[in-house]
């Protein structure tokens, strides 16, 4: 009982925990890792979770454990997640997301005149810069766009 | 723009130098024997166009003139980046003009040829940048320049790609406009990091008597609401004979053209008028970066 309460989900067996991500973005999580209705693995959340350092969401991916690169995606919208690897139900590796320096086919450049956005066959590209003051930045590689918020509503 | 260092922008300049007395018809030039340059418009832009047809010319190059491109059925509901696959097998060269940002990037990873920018939606226009450039360092120098720029900063795109191209070689710049278009607060913090001096201010009789250069632009009536609004900076943000009576000697005016009155046609004849040179160092500049782009100079 004890620890049902502390997982607030089923122990899984094998698979991958995304924890302490920013509460609310556990959908986002989701969609950035391109995961949707057609996703084989089970998967299980939790949103609004009371964690130590506040409120967090939490996904657990059953089964299956991800490629870095799509987990890194994740610090776009949620930059103090944790990867937390589970094999025989004992977390085995535990990595903090660390945020890529491109992004291909994530998020939609907010320009709407940009040729991204239009019938060609291309994928959104973007150049990731990180700075001290205004945090994450998008660098749209078509039109030079700066995206600086609201990077999580213009998931793809 | 942002994309080129000085020593590039320098090297193209001392090119279209180079190629000067061919753009003026005194020497002949067979740089681009044997090439076709295909022209895909797909907004009309008559003036870019005609000196690019001019530059292939003085070259000895052939133009493919794809006319105006939505109406041609070729291209009917075809995306541009089969468009450019397509005219990559008929063409050496493909200057490209489309209203959407970042085309031009785009058509550069399908062409099998090289891509000249000749404009994409409302950002760049780096072959006017490298006219501008041309026309200040024929006319003034580049290095350390006093300028103003005037008019509609916040819209203009050509006078945003200068002042970064002028970032480069260190410049004091005086932004003149209207408060409704003043320079976007982005590129002045920007430009501030990078080193630049600037001010700001909406009067040209207190700049004039400071700047070597004053680059003039149009302001737009779209850009206004309210007519009378419109009229009021038209006639505050003018260029007359008057005006150019506290002007340094050596001042030079340059203007993108067309104009419509901000600058009074008295000063045409006077020597701060450069803007008609500004036309034709088009020619030269649109020849260099077509010869190094196509690789007839190295
Ligand atoms: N077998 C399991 N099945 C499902 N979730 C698990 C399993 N083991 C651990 N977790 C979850 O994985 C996350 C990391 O587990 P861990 O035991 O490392 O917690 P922790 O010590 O609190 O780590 P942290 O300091 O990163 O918060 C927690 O959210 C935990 O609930
Ligand atoms: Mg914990
Ligand atoms: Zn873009």
């Amino acid at each position: 009982m004890k620890e049902k309460r502390n997982l607030k989900v089923e122990a899984i067996e094998k698979g991958t925990v995304i924890d302490h991500i920013k509460s609310g973005q556990a959908l986002n999580v989701l969609r950035i890792l391109g995961i949707s209705s057609d996703f084989r693995a089970t998967i299980s959340f939790v949103m609004n979770a009371p964690g130590a350092r506040g409120k967090k969401d939490v996904v657990k991916i059953e089964g299956k454990e991800l490629s870095v690169e799509e987990l890194n995606r994740i610090a776009l919208i949620s930059p103090k997640a944790t990867i937390n690897i589970i094999r025989d139900f004992e977390v085995v590796q535990k990595n903090n997301v660390v945020l890529p320096s491109y992004v291909e086919g994530v998020v939609r450049c907010t320009n709407s005149n940009c040729i991204s956005n239009s019938n060609e066959p291309i994928k959104s590209k973007f150049s990731v810069i990180q700075s001290e003051e205004e945090g994450v930045t998008l660098h749209c590689l078509y039109c030079e766009h700066l995206i600086s918020e609201n990077i999580a509503e213009n998931l793809l | 723009m942002k994309d080129f260092s000085r020593e590039e922008i320098d090297y193209v300049l001392d090119t279209a130098e180079k190629l000067e007395p061919v753009a003026r018809g005194e020497e002949r030039s067979k740089l681009l024997d044997g090439k076709i340059i295909a022209l895909l418009f797909f907004e009309p832009s008559t003036r870019t166009r005609l000196s690019f047809e001019a530059a292939v010319q003085r070259l000895g190059g052939k133009i493919l003139n794809l006319g105006s491109v939505e109406a041609s059925s070729v291209m009917k509901g075809e995306n541009l980046a089969d468009t450019i696959r397509v005219i990559s097998n008929y063409a050496d060269l493909i200057v490209l003009r489309h209203p959407l940002d970042g085309s031009a990037r785009m058509a550069a990873e399908f062409a099998g040829v090289p891509i000249i920018n000749g404009g994409d939606g409302s950002v760049n226009h780096p072959t006017q940048t490298f006219l501008d450039l041309y026309t200040i360092r024929r006319e003034s120098h580049l290095e350390g320049l006093k300028i103003a720029l005037a008019g509609d900063l916040k819209y203009g795109r050509t006078v945003h790609s200068l002042c970064y191209a002028l970032s480069l070689y260190g410049a004091e710049m005086t932004f003149v406009s209207p408060p409704e278009l003043r320079m976007p607060l982005e590129i002045v913090r920007d430009l501030q990091k990078r080193g630049l001096s600037i001010k700001e201010t909406d009067s040209l009789e207190k700049t004039i008597g400071d700047v070597e250069v004053l680059y003039m632009t149009r302001v737009q009536r779209e850009r206004f609401p309210d007519p009378e609004e419109y009229e009021k900076v038209k006639n505050r943000l003018k260029v007359t004979g008057d005006l150019l009576r506290s002007a340094d000697p050596n001042l030079k005016i340059l203007h993108p053209l067309p104009r419509v009155n901000e600058i009074s046609p008295e000063v045409d004849s006077t020597q701060y008028a450069s803007y008609f040179e500004q036309a034709f160092y088009g020619i030269p500049t649109r020849m260099a970066l077509l010869a190094l782009a196509i690789g007839v100079i190295e």
